[in-house]
């Protein structure tokens, strides 16, 4: 089972509400004060996004940011260290969110080390498909850090048995064929698609990629035990600040309580 | 030797980094690739239209005043300019074409750099009734203005790219997202012997064409194999489609031009395999351009085709294995060269195919009359040369010539 950290907050079906900030937008010292606000405001997971120049999965919302937080000069051994600091702070569990490129170019071995003396708990990458993620899995396992696998609607059914042998805390469940941001329209045909996830494994499903509102997740709620959100909370920051990206969090937090 | 392997290695490198959501495309790809490798009827309908449609094969030129020129080796050119839409990129563009048609796709994609590859898609999806976009970089529009005309001409919807550098790379990281987006209908019609298994394998293998004709062209002129094989190497794939036929002849040198741009030295360059290192970009791991934090580097070169951070997964083994030569060309060799060709065979090459012929005049003069050199001329200059008149006559401005429109008349 994964770890520790990372299962507690889909206990006793609890719906863990998982915030991906962009690490360093638009610095690493504002990331350092919302990561405790949003954690107070009711975030069960924060991810650590690590800016790259190519983001193939992204749309333009968190495109944007890794603009920013590149022009502010961050990287992914600052991200390192930033999480080092935060985990100083708050019990709030941590997952890195990076593009492949990145962590080959810091070393796999050396990344798995240094990821968990800063006390992250779990990685996930977007570019890196279960075939090709070998060197990085026994890299963070060695360490005890979770790989966070992804799986989406096109994924069929042998695909995901393979997928799914890993064991980790969640699965991260991309809710559409698509980049991230936040949608309108929730996609459809969710409630098959996860069922069909829950054929295949008992683990605990984050549905991610598309949720914008806390209205959003009021009529998602019981179709998974963790929500991902990330560009909604991306652009809140940046129109309006650590206050209004905490009150959004908030918001949906309590929608997923009122449950 | 099964090169790539089955999980699309060429040695280390090649692979699939891509999001979870394309895997079972990339797979169904590979599937219906491998079939109609196989596949008489298809192989037999492919053949079709490169002969009456392309107008293959292209001719293997002797060019007795280049050879003169440079006094060495005896110098060939295979003409891929001469190639329907004026270079190399529409033997691939058919062959992927007629696979996204058999695979009931209704839709295809592309990403363009100097726009050959553009609008190769957009002529084969106009000639097979397939709903086409082309994303290029917002400034390869503006440097190729003329090749947007003429995909739109033909029915293609051309998306510019304003995101990073504007240009290859961010054309083909917004295709790529349109695909995550679009896979159930969309073919991504990858251009070059990039990009995630099976790509590099099936591109290389719908150009190789190119070497095998040479190969059958050399020996009916001259009764053996080349000693020399000269091609640009952007992405690579109209070196690979040279090379490809002539890996196991260990007699046959093969040399690839890279894009130095302003020089090396000055960081304003795209020569990936003379200065970058490996890592992962665009679903494979290979030479790249990238700074110490795993970024990738913005590049440069005057040849919008050849303006790319990363290169084909073949390429990049075959420089380790040491079979290849990889050489890197400045803006000032190509624009040399690009008025050489023009001035002693009347043939204006794409500033693309200028880096091979450059790097062929570095070489040829060294070597023996009894050797032959074989260049791919891989593209027609005609679309370069508007922006080849604005640079001369810049020059021509800033070294105190009145005369803008003059240089061109110079000779070599």
């Amino acid at each position: 089972m994964g770890n520790a950290r990372l299962t507690a907050p889909f206990a006793k079906g609890r719906k863990a509400l998982i915030v991906y900030v962009c690490a360093g937008d638009p610095t690493l010292a504002e990331t350092a004060r919302l990561v405790p606000a949003l954690a107070d405001a009711g975030a069960d997971i924060i991810e650590l996004g690590v800016p790259f120049s190519d983001p193939v999965a992204d749309g333009p919302v968190i495109q944007a940011a890794g603009q920013r937080a590149m022009a502010s000069g961050t990287t992914l051994a600052r991200v390192v260290e930033l999480a080092a600091a935060l985990r100083a702070k708050i019990a709030t569990p941590l997952v890195l969110m990076s593009y492949y490129n990145p962590l080959l170019r810091y070393g796999l071995a050396e990344f798995g080390r240094r990821l968990a003396a800063a006390g992250v708990d779990g990685v996930i990458v977007p570019d890196l498909p279960w075939e090709e993620a070998g060197p990085l899995r026994e890299a963070l396992e060695e360490r005890g850090l979770d790989f966070i696998p992804l799986v989406a609607p096109t994924t069929p059914e042998d695909r995901l048995r393979r997928i799914l042998s890993g064991a980790p805390a969640f699965i991260y469940c991309v809710s559409l064929t698509g980049v991230t941001g936040a949608r309108e329209e929730l996609p459809p045909g969710l409630s098959s698609y996860m069922e069909r996830l829950r054929r295949v494994t008992s683990l605990p499903l984050a549905l991610g990629f598309g949720i914008g509102s806390a209205d959003h997740l009021r009529r998602l709620a019981p179709l998974g035990d963790g929500f991902i959100v990330g560009s909604a909370v991306v652009q809140a920051l940046a129109e309006g600040g650590i206050s209004r990206a905490a009150g959004l969090v908030k918001d949906m937090r309590a929608a997923l309580d009122a449950l | 030797m099964s090169i790539p392997d089955a999980t699309g290695r060429f040695g280390s490198y090649g692979g699939r980094f891509v999001p979870e959501t394309l895997m079972p495309a990339l797979e169904e790809l590979e599937r219906a690739y491998l079939e109609v490798r196989e596949d008489k009827e298809f192989q037999a309908e492919l053949n079709y239209y490169l002969r009456h449609y392309a107008g293959r094969p292209t001719p293997l030129y002797f060019a007795r005043n280049l050879t003169a020129h440079w006094g060495g080796a005896q110098i060939y050119l295979k003409r891929e300019d001469l190639n329907h839409t004026g270079s190399h990129k529409l033997n691939n563009a058919l062959g992927q074409a007629l696979l996204a048609r058999r695979m009931g796709k209704k839709r295809i994609i592309a990403e363009t750099g100097a726009g050959q590859h553009g609008v190769a898609t957009a002529t084969v999806a106009a000639l097979l009734g397939l709903e086409c976009e082309i994303y290029m970089g917002a400034e390869d529009c503006r440097r190729q203005a003329l090749n947007v005309f003429r995909m739109e001409l033909m029915g293609a919807r051309v998306k510019p790219v304003d995101g990073g550098t504007a240009t290859l790379k961010d054309a083909i990281n917004e295709a790529l997202r349109d695909w995550v987006t679009n896979v159930k209908t969309t073919h991504y019609l990858v251009g070059s012997v990039v990009g995630p298994h099976p790509y590099p394998l099936m591109v290389r293998d719908f150009q190789a064409v190119i070497g095998r004709e040479v190969r059958d062209q050399l020996f009916a002129a001259c009764g053996r194999l080349p000693d020399h094989l000269v091609a640009c190497v952007g992405g690579g794939s109209n070196a690979m489609g040279l090379f490809y036929p002539f890996l196991e002849e260990e007699k046959v040198k093969l040399w690839g031009a890279e894009a130095a741009g302003k020089g090396l030295e000055t960081g304003s360059h795209a020569a990936t395999l003379t200065a970058g290192t490996p890592g992962v970009l665009h679903g494979f791991y290979s030479y790249l351009l990238q700074d110490e934090a795993g970024q990738i580097l913005p590049v440069y070169s005057i040849s919008a085709g050849l303006d790319y951070p990363g290169v084909g997964p073949e390429h990049s083994y075959l420089k380790d294995a040491g079979r290849a030569t990889y050489e890197a060309i400045s803006d000032a060799e190509a624009l040399e060269a690009f008025r050489l060709l023009s001035h002693t065979e009347g043939i204006i090459p794409a500033l693309e195919s200028a880096h091979a012929v450059a790097l062929a005049a570095k070489l040829a003069p060294r070597l023996s009359p009894e050797e032959i050199m074989v260049i791919n001329l891989s593209g027609r200059g005609d679309k370069d040369v508007q922006q080849v008149a604005d640079i001369l006559g810049r020059e021509a401005r800033e070294n105190g010539q009145r005369k803008a429109d003059r240089p061109l008349c110079k000779g070599p």
